[in-house]
């Protein structure tokens, strides 16, 4: 796919690209507002996914014949393509991985081999769950600390809260760049500085951030970047981890099996070198592919234009929210991403859901694992309308009535 | 009544709406209507959490029959509630534990009792089951 000249923003053209869009749904045309849960895929990455099982299907690395060749050589393609997104300093920085929670798990288990009983792990108060537990973990088992910086009502982390907590005694920092349930932009850059000024790594959850803004990891100069292939345009059960090359060398293996070894022998086996010693058994092959190609497909886009034109869906749709009486925006930070999260007095996330689902609308709603931050605010859940940029301001216009309409008759 | 003539009435209730927002309209209607349970009894050995909503579950074992009283943080799921109550209330332990709930099915409301819907209705059925069938064992 071209990649120089940047193609012009056209939604209904984009639109065009993603058939998962045109269906009908309880007979209205579908509505997609879950994109902080999953992306749809376009044709060029649908069609990717059917070219690599019906012509290139083979296993790689270890294969004579030509097809292993082809398979190999596409999958490392996308190592690379996915290498010079990020902007890593070489490819073999970039890990595949089965997803976010995946890369954060294998973070957490090698990277918490290196650490003795004492050391501290810090995190915020609004993690995604698989951003707490695996340290919670980790903690357990090495006799760890875990510190939570705590939020604020506007729903952004306390800066001073941070600066207080980190010490000599701080051994990582993970944090989401976005978050998922709030929509919040955190600070990561200036966070990422102060963490290394007490000698502690940082951790960032690109979940979220991955399909709304240009990520360059050594600008921002992250330890780790993680996310999954399906938030931004790709499949499922791929994802990436991205780690600074001395520091993966330092850590030891994830998982034990095929690929990530060097020479097996009953006595002592040694491991390959990056990135294989990570990736153990066959990978997935078709996954890592075809989320190269859904990097190749928004790197025909201006990401600048993309950010501007998501901003201006988020900006709509909170101002009409905001119209109706007892509504509750929750987060509301002035750095936010295309999320809006929402709670009307007197109504159940739960409620409002079903009924905006029967209307042809996909949110989400409950406590977007998130559970901590949703004990924060006092609530059981949000109503999440999530936009990537194929949405349009008439779908906010008809996803609107349907909300009125539901207040109408819960209330 | 049996509880599959109670079944029958609730299906052929719902069967003069098409539009979906009207069944709904109808549930919601329900859960309105639907007797609260006491504040004070709204405790946690009542409670069935599930991931989406809240349902409390109360119940007694009178006369040979199951009385049963519940409500939901959540409207609509305060209204299937209701439905499954009218089926299964003042029926005999035997009757609740050998009952099938497949008017839920034949309206239109299955995924509501899905496992993966985790509203607390699924849990709460089997939990109405569980206490017809301890009812049975003491009897």
């Amino acid at each position: 796919m071209e990649t120089t000249a940047k193609r012009k923003f056209n939604v209904r053209e984009i639109r065009e690209d993603f058939p998962a869009l045109r269906q009908l749904i309880y007979g209205k045309s579908l509505i997609y507002f879950d994109n902080g849960a999953t992306s749809q895929k376009p044709q060029f990455v649908l069609d990717a996914i059917n070219k690599y099982y019906s012509k290139d299907n083979a296993n790689i690395h270890r294969g004579v014949h030509l097809l292993s060749q082809r398979a190999t050589t596409e999958y490392e393609d996308a190592r690379k393509t996915i290498a010079q997104y990020i902007n890593a300093k070489t490819s073999d920085e970039v890990i595949f991985t089965k997803g976010t929670t995946d890369a954060i798990n294998l973070v957490a288990f090698s990277f918490g081999e290196l650490l003795t009983a004492g050391d501290e792990i810090v995190i915020s108060a609004m993690e995604h769950h698989s951003n707490i537990v695996p340290w919670q973990m980790l903690c357990e088992r090495k006799g760890l600390t875990l510190r939570v910086i705590p939020i604020n009502k506007h729903g952004e982390i306390i800066q001073e809260e941070y600066e207080k907590i980190l010490s000599k005694k701080t051994k990582l920092v993970a944090i989401t760049q976005i978050s998922n349930t709030l929509g919040t932009i955190n600070p990561v850059k200036e966070m990422i500085a102060k963490a290394h000024a007490v000698g502690a790594k940082f951790l960032v959850d690109g979940a979220q951030s991955i399909q709304h803004m240009q990520i360059d990891v050594r600008d921002l100069d992250c330890d780790f970047f993680v996310f999954s292939g399906h938030k931004v345009f790709g499949p499922t059960g791929i994802g990436v981890l991205y780690g600074k090359e001395a520091l993966l060398d330092k850590m030891p293996p994830y998982q034990g099996g095929g690929d990530m070894i060097q020479k097996v022998t009953f006595d002592r086996t040694t491991y390959n070198e990056l990135p294989y010693k990570f990736e153990a058994g066959t990978p997935h092959i078709a996954g890592a592919i075809c989320l190269g190609k859904a990097f190749e497909y928004l790197n025909q886009f201006d990401l600048e234009a993309i950010k501007a034109y998501e901003n201006e869906l988020l900006d709509y749709a909170q101002d009409l929210l905001l119209t109706f009486e007892d509504m509750i925006l929750v987060g509301d930070s002035k750095k936010k991403t295309s999320v809006v999260s929402f709670n009307v007095e007197g109504v159940h996330p739960f409620d409002m859901g079903t009924l905006l689902d029967k209307q042809g609308i996909a949110v989400r709603t409950g406590h977007h694992c998130t559970q901590p931050l949703m004990d924060f605010f006092k609530i059981p859940g949000t109503v999440r309308a999530s936009f990537a940029f194929y949405n349009t301001k008439e779908e906010i216009d008809v996803f609107i009535a349907a909300v009125e309409r539901s207040i109408n008759m819960l209330k | 009544m049996t509880l599959d003539e109670r079944q029958k009435e609730i299906i052929d209730d719902f069967a003069i709406y098409d539009d979906w927002m009207d069944k709904y309209e109808y549930i919601i209607e329900l859960g309105k209507d639907l007797p609260q349970i006491a504040a004070d009894k709204k405790t946690n050995d009542r409670l069935i959490e599930g991931c989406q909503s809240k349902v409390w579950l109360d119940f007694a074992y009178e006369d040979g029959k199951m009385k049963y009283s519940a409500d939901s943080d959540a409207i609509i799921t305060k209204g299937i509630i209701g439905l499954l109550i009218r089926v299964l209330n003042d029926a005999s332990p035997e009757e609740i534990v050998k009952s099938e709930m497949y008017f839920i099915d034949e309206i239109g409301l299955r995924e509501h009792l899905s496992p993966t819907r985790s509203n607390g209705l699924l849990s709460m059925v089997k939990r109405m089951k569980m206490t017809a069938l301890q009812a049975l064992s003491k009897a």
